[in-house]
């Protein structure tokens, strides 16, 4: 693989109360790739993803970011460090505006980069600029989608959490999302890791890729790969989108 | 006519005094959603401080500019209400987030109670008088303003108009609200919400302070009972503007001032304390979720 591990779980465990929801995953996500993540509804990815910040916290196994033991630290350090997540169900702040939930997205510097970054974020959702004195929770859901990207990326990460971007966009939305999610992989060498249903996409994008199912990482391998393979193929895309 | 001027008047100080009270309630509501019991308390132990540092001041210099007096007395006030805020919150009621959600009301109460014992014990249980600080009487048109009620108002819109900028305007103020509208995301974006609940604590206090302070001004007296009251009407006050709303809890605090003052005036003033939490019940059953409060139905 490309470079060092920048995110390396280990054998981690979460529980929601006595139920556990992943036994034993891991995962690893080099420097510079793009990592997806697919499974069926209840798997585990997005518990996952919250794991990697600490809520959930897992109960044992190791979560390491660049180097720094992360599994106990509080969730608004771990964020510190530079990952970002666009979660699942979006989370947009309803009462504030776009631009407010972008200068959210931008708090870790203090806004000193959002006049610079919020321009590349209108740059790849245009229609977030018409949109800027809008309330978040007015907007429809596939502007919301892009918000939470676009918040996210408002922090400069170095790593970038994905649950879901393509959910409930619009198919040409949808190719612009992962067009820019390569343009900035391949420009600034942002590190990607996301849970996606559109599997067929995901893959079609990742340099790698893992299987959930059940809390379990049962497959992993390179986009191609497990495109290629005809179990994935007859699970996961076979009646999907193409 | 004039008569009803006096009274919009003498309810305009009123409210302002509920007004800063109010807010703090609204605030803490708003990121964690419990109802600080003992936020009335907090205010009576800003007079008290007031009053303390009054005392310091008067004995220990020969004559003070009252400005310079009071302004001290603010300041000391807002800083001692503030450690004690701080404490509460880190102390009795950050152990029980995340537990049911009649714990923190419950503790809140007892944490009420505990603080006015608290000053009843240490600073005895009679009323503790001060001297007039502030005594020249506008007359104009045949309508009395005393500099005491400017000094009121004018402290409360300065305050008010500061307060509305750090909630509004600044990186604190979004984090703030941030945390009010989902806590989680907030921490994913950086934010430590625990300092920020800190910190509107703090807030609260400070304002609850400067009103103990202006109180303590406006009646000459303070005693260790005087939370209850006052801190029940400033509740009621945010309640009626829409708990959670910060417009909504001056609103409602100037409301809470002019029935009282026009139902003491035009009726009994027996009953003025009847009167105000009446309207709150009439309110209530036509807009349960307050003026300026938003209903609980939302998009997201
Ligand atoms: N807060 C919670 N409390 C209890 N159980 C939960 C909670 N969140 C998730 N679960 C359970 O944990 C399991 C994994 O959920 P998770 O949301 O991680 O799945 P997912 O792979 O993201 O699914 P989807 O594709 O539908 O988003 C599910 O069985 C779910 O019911
Ligand atoms: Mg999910």
């Amino acid at each position: 693989m490309a470079g060092k591990a920048l995110l390396d779980i280990k054998g981690v465990e979460t529980y929601y109360g006595n139920i556990r929801a992943l036994n034993g995953v891991d995962v690893s996500v080099d420097e510079g790739e793009i990592v997806a993540l697919i499974g069926a509804n209840g798997a585990g990815k997005s518990t996952l993803m919250m794991t990697i910040f600490g809520t959930p916290r897992a109960r044992s196994g190791s979560i390491v970011f660049n180097g720094t033991d992360i599994t106990q630290m509080p969730t608004h350090e771990i964020a510190r460090l530079r990952i970002a997540q666009s979660p699942e169900g979006r989370r947009i702040f309803p009462r504030m505006t776009v631009m407010e939930n972008l200068q959210m997205g931008a708090s870790l510097d203090n806004l000193k980069y959002y006049d610079e970054d919020v321009e590349k974020v209108f740059h790849l959702f245009p229609r977030l600029k018409e949109r800027i004195g809008q309330r978040g929770g007015t907007l429809s859901g596939g502007e919301q989608q892009m918000l939470s990207i676009g918040r996210a990326l408002m922090a400069r990460p170095k790593l970038l959490l994905l649950d879901e971007p393509s959910l409930g966009l619009a198919p040409l939305i949808v190719k612009q999302i992962f067009d820019a999610i390569r343009e900035l992989n391949r420009t600034q060498g942002l590190t990607v890791f996301l849970v996606e249903q559109n599997a067929f996409g995901a893959l079609k994008l990742a340099t790698r890729g893992y299987v959930m199912v059940n809390g379990n990482v049962t497959m992993s391998g390179s986009g191609a790969e497990l495109l290629a393979n005809p179990e994935i193929r007859a699970a996961y895309l076979e009646g999907g989108r193409h | 006519m004039q008569y009803f001027i006096q009274q919009l008047i003498n309810g305009l100080t009123l409210g302002s005094i509920y007004g800063l009270i109010a807010i703090g309630y609204t605030m803490v509501y708003g990121i964690i959603g419990m109802i600080n019991f003992a936020h009335g308390d907090i205010f009576m132990i800003g007079a008290f401080i007031a009053l303390i540092v009054f005392l310091a001041l008067t004995s220990l210099f020969y004559s003070v500019p009252v400005v310079i007096a009071l302004l001290i007395m603010m300041i000391v006030a807002m800083l001692m209400t503030s450690l004690y805020n701080w404490t509460i919150e880190k102390v009795a009621y950050r152990p029980l987030r995340g537990s049911f959600r009649l714990a923190p009301l419950i503790t809140a109460i007892g944490m009420s109670i505990a603080l006015s014992n608290f000053v009843q014990v240490t600073q005895g249980p009679r009323n503790k008088p001060i001297p007039q600080m502030v005594s020249r009487v506008y007359e104009i048109g045949g309508i009395s303003i005393s500099l005491k009620q400017i000094i009121i108002v004018v402290v409360t819109a300065v305050l008010l108009t500061l307060f509305w900028y750090l909630v509004n305007k600044t990186s604190l103020g979004r984090a703030q609200r941030a945390c009010e509208q989902d806590r989680k995301m907030a921490a994913l974006l950086g934010i430590d919400v625990d300092r920020t609940i800190s910190i509107t604590f703090i807030m609260g206090a400070s304002l609850a302070a400067v009103a103990g302070t202006l109180f303590l001004m406006y009646y000459g007296v303070v005693s260790f009972s005087d939370g209850f009251v006052p801190g029940v009407k400033a509740f009621t006050a945010a309640v009626l503007g829409g708990i959670g709303s910060l417009p909504g809890a001056v609103l409602g605090g100037l409301l809470i001032g002019f029935i009282e003052s026009m139902w003491s005036a035009y009726f009994s003033i027996d009953y003025k304390d009847v009167a105000a939490f009446s309207i709150l019940a009439i309110v209530l059953i036509f807009l349960p979720s307050g003026i300026l409060g938003r209903p609980e139905v939302e998009k997201v």
